[in-house]
């Protein structure tokens, strides 16, 4: 069994089968030496993703990387945050909530 | 996939549906009737089930609408094959307007109003004296071959891990095209996790119409959440499913959305317990508590219900068998009670994902000519009526 898996050719992440410990090198993934103990089911970075950049999974954007993220690290919520439904980030304004007008995404998945 | 069987043994009902079970089905119309209606379910179970629910009075507008919709929804649903109404006799949803829905659809109703009958000792005796003859008449309807374009299956899926995207929801998605392609249809719900994904299915819209109703709908539901002025990781992706590695509502969206299929065309967008009247795949309007969103889709008219599921869930349905799959191999031994199908075998190699669809295609087939589900056979029977506005 292979001990992660990479869905589409475009993501940056992999999804570890199987717990994976520091130092374990990767092949057959471009050699990714894991740096951080990933808990099966947990996500690894599979190159550098800069802050501020999308972090890509099923060949989609899954959310927004809030530190520069480097290869072989855990990838989850303590460095990827949710571009979607974050009224935390939003004044609340009924007329805006209101007038959003459903538009096509953009060619990155965003609305 | 191999040639498979395209028929099953289903009800056939007056108005030209098909059903997969046979029910009393013993409706409340109110909450203060939902204990009476569940002890006279319980008296004939399991062809009677109840649909205990905690409205019928108290609400305005759009809500009561969606109350007694859902409610007559059940009423006319072709698992169902009779429908005993159990009253208080001041509410506001009316007993006679839900024995009409029974009839319109072809089936015997009844009525009995606590009030009027003398209390609730006196109603529940009538009432299961009732309920017994009307399950008695119930037990004389036989099976028949029917083909597979009757059927509307509903995706579903709950208590979602890393397990979830890779095997059990792919597999579910082969399942619904290889329906669809039938000719039957598939109805998928919980537009909050549509979210972030919302690009794939636009995509399979026949025209921009249905892309842009598909996105207005899912707009909303991002402007009501944020309008909470929270971020929606609160519940999405919930706690479990952040500790079985998924990180936000985008990455879990990706992967609950293939369980309506890769290829089949989106054909229609519809509210809550809305009738499923297009081929294809429906998307409904439901919220993503999954006991609410099963409750909405069978009362649009899915007959079956396919639920994968990574850590593992119990819930069901009154009047519609729900099948439980899982693509954890732990879960799949862990909680063996509730699953009716491992595809495990996906993530390591033992199986294909093809092979694990076509086990779930026959098993799909199977339930619905009456092989019974562990949610049957546990009696999970939940049901939730979603609301939007207070109770006043």
């Amino acid at each position: 069994m292979n001990p992660v898996i990479v869905i589409s050719d475009a993501d940056n992440v992999a999804t570890a089968l199987e717990a994976l410990s520091p130092g374990t090198v990767l092949d057959g993934i471009g050699s990714v030496t894991v740096r951080d103990p990933i808990p099966r089911g947990h996500k690894i970075a599979l190159r550098a993703i800069a802050a501020g950049s999308s972090v890509m999974k099923y060949g989609s954007p899954i959310g927004v990387a809030i530190a520069d993220i480097p290869p072989g690290a855990h990838v989850h919520t303590h460095n990827v945050s949710s571009a979607r439904g974050r009224g935390d980030l939003t004044r609340h304004d009924a007329s805006a909530a209101d007038g959003r007008i459903a538009e096509p995404p953009d060619d990155k998945g965003n609305p | 996939m191999t040639p498979r069987p395209i028929t099953f043994q289903g009800y056939r009902r007056p108005d030209g549906r098909v059903g997969v079970r046979n029910h009393l089905l013993v409706v409340p119309t109110v909450i203060c009737a939902s204990v009476v209606a569940e002890r006279v379910a319980a008296a004939v179970a399991p062809i009677g089930t109840a649909l205990p629910h905690t409205a019928g009075c108290g609400q305005l507008g759009p809500d009561m609408h969606t109350t007694h919709d859902t409610l007559a929804a059940y009423c006319g649903h072709p698992n169902v094959g009779a429908v005993l109404v159990i009253a208080l006799g001041c509410e506001q949803v009316v007993a006679q307007h839900l024995a009409n829905a029974a009839q319109k659809a072809g089936k015997p109703s009844q009525i009995v109003a606590i009030q009027s009958e003398g209390g609730t000792v006196r109603a529940t005796a009538r009432a299961i004296e009732i309920a017994r003859e009307m399950v008695a008449a119930l037990a004389q309807t036989p099976r028949e071959m029917v083909d597979l374009t009757s059927l509307i299956l509903s995706v579903k899926c709950g208590g979602s891990d890393y397990t979830s995207g890779l095997a059990s929801n792919p597999a579910l998605g082969r399942v619904a095209d290889r329906l669809v392609e039938l000719g039957g249809s598939a109805v998928l719900g919980e537009i909050a996790e549509i979210m972030g994904a919302e690009h794939l299915l636009a995509a399979r819209a026949p025209n921009a119409e249905t892309a842009v109703r598909l996105l207005r709908v899912i707009n909303r539901v991002e402007s009501e959440a944020m309008a909470l002025g929270l971020d929606i990781r609160g519940t999405q992706p919930s706690p479990g499913n952040i500790r079985g590695g998924l990180t936000t509502i985008e990455e879990k969206s990706l992967g609950a959305t293939h369980k309506g299929g890769e290829r089949t065309p989106l054909a229609d967008v519809v509210g809550y317990a809305a009738p499923i009247v297009r081929k294809g795949l429906t998307v409904m309007d439901t919220p993503g508590l999954d006991v609410e969103s099963v409750t909405g889709m069978v009362g649009g008219g899915a007959q079956v219900v396919v639920f994968t599921t990574g850590l593992g869930t119990p819930t069901g349905n009154p009047i519609a068998p729900v099948i439980k799959i899982t693509g954890n191999a732990r879960t799949a031994v862990s909680m063996a009670d509730n699953i009716d199908l491992d595809v495990s075998g996906v993530l390591d190699n033992r199986e294909t994902l093809d092979a694990a669809a076509a086990r779930l295609f026959d098993e799909v087939v199977a339930v619905c000519s009456g092989r019974e589900t562990a949610t049957e056979r546990l009696g999970f029977r939940e049901f939730a009526i979603h609301r939007r506005n207070p109770t006043i």
